[in-house]
């Protein structure tokens, strides 16, 4: 009888290669999932080394951070024109699969991964990107690298690494309808700050968790990173396997009764040791809001701002000092009313087609507010093409927001989709650091839904004064 | 581009008592369109050290003698923490910096460090408190990774330990690819030779015509 071991200890397990000095193991990586931007610079070392890619087939490459979102076709950015044409001469040189720019199967890393069933239960991932936590939403051990550990992954299959510590982050009691994912990760890492899960390996558990889709799972997942930890995880179960089932590169036939078999004893076993233990009640949890440049400074819709003027510790007063200041804000105000320029609805957090419906349901009938300009930049090609499919598109272009193609966009700001200088934005992506989304560029992160209803009242609102 | 070993350093710390500098700051999303690693140094804290005309922001750290030829950096809390740009790294490397002291770091940015020849180094808030205005006084700095100990003039030295086999790497210049395939090309094999067994779906290109 082996002692009750975590989801994130058995992913570990079964991936040690071999066992290094000071709690370090050369760990096997199963998939590395590639863009244009991080790899390069990997694809130069591997020709500098002269080293071939061990398995190619275990690598999917995709443009997506550069990528215009306006028009496909000849990409107008010189840089990002040379960047995209880069990324294919290197998969074309090493032999690697690649979904290219106008087939359908391009979009987001972590959209496409898991849409084409390239993310796996029981696997690890990695990427060159550190929102790679969003697989873990499969029970993956799935994590962010550098472009020279990318290019360990493609010569060796392994990278060393360091064990880290299980937190168990449980969430109790039932969420209101118009609050998800987003907020409850929002939440947390308001409670527990931007460094509160380093050096562990997070998985969420609980209820609410089970009931959730694998879309709010990813957005849980993929906002880990924001608490300070590379993994995020939940336990794959029957929504786990109903999603994965018949998608292009998931197992079939007897592979996949077989990888069903193994991923079924994949869950946390009852008894594990945490080495901490999280509780989250979601009944208290309201649509929130961030304010501030780092996503812990985060704050229920109904709050008031911080004063500075009312915090003792002087870190933490020059902190919320400096970032009041960034944002144009003025402590002790209202969050809600806050005026906003932009709206951006998309990205690996919040793309999918989940997150669309949710927008479309509080667009429906109703008019973005003047002189706001609104986006909505689809998750993936196919998450493009199924919102076209149920009239999503239709719904938000007679609000007033732009429907754009597959990318990352407005949530890093590499291609022409920037804030300049002052503009504020309600922002359905990851980051609110300064300059984000583009140079002097203010950021508050929030759901979907919430973003909707800011683009309709030109401020930051309520969602639940505009329930469809 | 060869890495260098990291033996010792010797001279001024640039002090940068901020938490939370996300590798935003210290590289610009946008000139991640650049796709070499030689030259970012130009483009480091780009924000914080140049205003929109390109003019230098004169207050900033540095900008300023004798920081700007610093080797050390002492941050604040998390520092590096957000994207995975390798970038960060590389740009500090080329701007002269060997070196980063902090109460806690981004993990992905600690693993670049590492793969760079970057020092990073955790103390706690208090210990980086009183380094942060040793640095901006100008004392001296001397860290030696072979003794691992931090020196700073006035003060009593500080030890740290690193993993020993990190330690080795970084004092020799190491590459962990070469280190991998030199040292466990039978275990890699041996391993997949398992897996395709107990897990043959992970094995596309067995199955694929």
């Amino acid at each position: 009888m082996t002692a009750p071991r975590t989801l994130y200890d058995k992913l570990w397990d079964s991936h040690v290669v071999a066992d290094l000095a000071g709690g370090e193991a050369l760990l096997y990586i199963d998939r590395h999932i590639l863009h244009e931007v991080s790899s390069p610079q990997s694809f130069v070392a591997l020709r500098e080394a002269g080293r071939q890619v061990r398995r190619p087939e275990a690598h999917l490459a995709v443009a997506d951070h550069a990528v215009p979102t306006r028009a496909r076709g000849e990409i107008a950015d010189p840089l990002a024109r040379a960047q995209v044409a880069e990324l294919e001469a290197n998969v074309a040189e090493f032999g690697l699969p690649y979904a290219a720019l106008d087939g359908a199967d391009q979009g987001i890393v972590h959209v496409i991964g898991p849409e084409r069933g390239f993310t796996l239960p029981g696997t690890t991932i990695v990427c060159g990107d550190s929102h790679t936590t969003t697989h873990g939403a499969f029970g993956a051990l799935a994590f962010g690298i550098g472009a020279s550990e990318q290019a360990t992954v493609m010569a060796t299959q392994c990278l060393r690494q360091a064990r880290a510590k299980t937190m168990n982050v449980e969430l109790t009691g039932a969420l209101h309808p118009l609050v998800g994912a987003k907020d409850i990760a929002l939440a947390l890492i308001a409670q527990i700050g931007g460094n509160g899960a380093a050096g562990y390996a997070v998985e969420y558990t609980g209820p609410a968790v089970a009931a959730m889709s694998m879309a709010a799972r990813m957005t849980l997942c993929n906002m880990t990173i924001e608490a300070g930890s590379r993994i995020g995880l939940v336990a794959p179960d029957e929504t786990t396997f109903a999603y994965v089932k018949g998608r292009p590169m998931a197992p079939k036939g007897a592979h996949w009764d077989a990888a069903l078999g193994y991923w079924r004893g994949l869950a946390s076993d009852s008894g594990a040791h945490w080495d901490k233990v999280v509780t989250l009640d979601l009944t208290a949890i309201e649509p929130q809001a961030s304010w501030g440049t780092s996503p812990g400074q985060t704050l229920p819709i109904s709050a008031r701002l911080p004063d500075p003027a009312n915090i003792i510790d002087p870190v933490e007063r020059r902190e919320t000092e400096k970032a009041l200041a960034y944002m144009g804000l003025i402590g002790g105000a209202p969050l809600a009313g806050t005026v906003i320029t932009h709206a951006f609805i998309g990205s690996c957090t919040n793309g999918r087609i989940e997150d669309l419906r949710a927008a479309a349901e509080i667009a429906r009938g109703r008019k973005v507010s003047h002189g706001i300009k609104a986006i909505v930049v689809p998750g993936s090609a196919a998450t493009r093409a199924q919102a076209e499919a149920e009239g999503l598109d239709r719904v938000f272009c007679a609000a007033g927001f732009e429907w754009r193609f597959a990318g990352c966009s407005m949530c890093v700001a590499m291609n022409d989709d920037r804030l300049t200088p002052g503009d504020r934005c309600a922002s359905t992506s990851n980051r609110n650091f300064e300059g984000r989304q583009g140079p002097g560029g203010r950021t508050h992160l929030m759901s979907p839904a919430m973003a909707a209803a800011a683009a309709i009242a030109g401020c930051l609102a309520d969602v639940r004064d505009y329930a469809p | 581009m060869k890495l260098q070993p990291f033996i010792r350093i010797a001279g001024h710390a640039a002090a940068l008592a901020e938490d939370n500098i996300d590798t935003d700051i210290i590289f610009p999303a946008r000139f991640l369109l650049l796709t070499t690693r030689e030259g970012l140094g130009a483009h480091a804290f780009h924000d914080r050290r140049y205003l929109a005309d390109g003019s230098e922001i004169a207050d900033f750290v540095l900008n300023r003698e004798p920081f700007r030829e610093a080797q050390v950096l002492v941050a604040g809390a998390n520092f590096g923490s957000g994207s995975s740009r390798e970038q960060a790294v590389w740009a500090l490397l080329d701007f002269g910096i060997r070196a980063v002291i902090a109460p806690g770091f981004g993990e992905i940015f600690h693993a670049n460090c590492m793969r760079n020849g970057v020092l990073p180094l955790t103390f706690d808030a208090e210990v980086c408190a009183g380094l942060s205005a040793a640095a901006e006084a100008g004392k001296a700095f001397a860290i030696n990774l072979e003794a691992q100990h931090v020196t700073v003039e006035g003060m009593a030295p500080l030890g740290f330990t690193l993993p020993p086999e990190r330690r080795e790497a970084m004092l020799n210049g190491w590459d962990e690819t070469d280190q991998i395939v030199g040292s466990f090309g039978e275990q890699i094999a041996a391993f997949e030779t398992v897996q395709r067994r107990s897990q043959s779906w992970l094995y596309p290109e067995d199955t694929k015509q």
